[in-house]
């Protein structure tokens, strides 16, 4: 409980920071106190991926953006009210959708009756991997795996091309042109 | 005694909150940020003996490299602005 009033209490600091930089420095902090409040909750391996992505890269990638775009911001235009607004029945329209939700590790949640317990059944006889969500993703799902890496694939690719194409501009604009050979 | 630790480590998150969230010089900020992620490391570790899942560990290692990495970055962009290579970056400033 408390972890998630510290979580509050950044939260609500980044959006009051004026300064981008020291906003990005806090939601590094913002992505541990998530990482760990989902360790609480008791799944690691989302709380690795959430400190992998939020804490390490995106921090770094948010940093290039503003070596890109400089970190002063603009004053804002118009009132906070409308969006404060729109984010308030946004999050009660969520709050209210929990309502439904079972209980947290209720055994009779839908979840937990279908279609797993066959899944956990049969998976050592069908495909023979102990891991059971190692044998969806890989077997029972393999296709769609193999499309969601493609499109990874390629969206990789792109960036890798776009960032190439502007190297080679700042070469370019160094090679000298008096016919000595190229470095 | 576990508990006892816990406590302290998250009393000690709040005060590095406060710290980065009013730092007057970006190096209290970063300094906060650094020892906010350490913070997590040990809570990690004493979650996981709490817990009596002492594998919480190899999480936390992993945690502390990751913190590494972001302060890195961060000191880099601060010292030098940008995340080119040098002899790159000096024929871009040309």
């Amino acid at each position: 409980m408390l972890l998630l009033t510290l979580l509050a209490a950044t939260a609500v600091t980044i959006a009051r920071m004026r300064s981008l930089l020291a906003a990005v420095m806090l939601t590094g902090i913002y992505s541990f106190l998530g990482a760990g409040w989902m360790l609480l909750l008791d799944a690691p391996d989302v709380a690795f991926t959430e400190a992998a992505v939020g804490a390490g890269v995106s921090t770094v990638l948010m940093l290039a953006t503003l070596a890109l775009t400089g970190s002063d911001m603009k004053p804002r235009g118009h009132s906070p009210w409308l969006p404060l607004a729109a984010v308030l029945v946004t999050g009660a329209a969520l709050v209210y959708g929990t309502m439904d939700m079972p209980a947290f590790g209720d055994p009779n949640a839908p979840i937990q009756l279908y279609p797993s317990p066959s899944y956990v059944d049969k998976t050592e006889a069908e495909i023979g991997v102990p891991n059971v969500i190692t044998a969806v993703l890989g077997s029972y799902r393999g296709y769609d795996t193999l499309g969601e890496t493609t499109v990874i694939f390629t969206a990789g690719i792109a960036v890798l091309l776009l960032l190439r194409g502007r190297h080679r501009r700042v070469r370019g604009d160094d090679t000298p042109s008096d016919g000595e050979t190229p470095r | 005694m576990l508990d006892v630790t816990m406590v302290a480590i998250l009393v000690t998150m709040a005060l590095a909150l406060a710290r980065a969230s009013m730092g007057p010089t970006v190096f209290d900020r970063i300094l906060a940020v650094n020892m906010f992620g350490t913070k997590t490391v040990l809570l990690i570790a004493v979650i996981g003996f709490l817990t009596d899942r002492p594998e919480f560990l190899d999480l936390g290692l992993v945690y502390a490299l990751i913190n590494f990495i972001g302060v890195v970055a961060l000191l880099r962009f601060i010292r030098f602005g940008h995340f080119a290579e040098p002899d790159e970056a000096e024929r871009m400033d040309r």
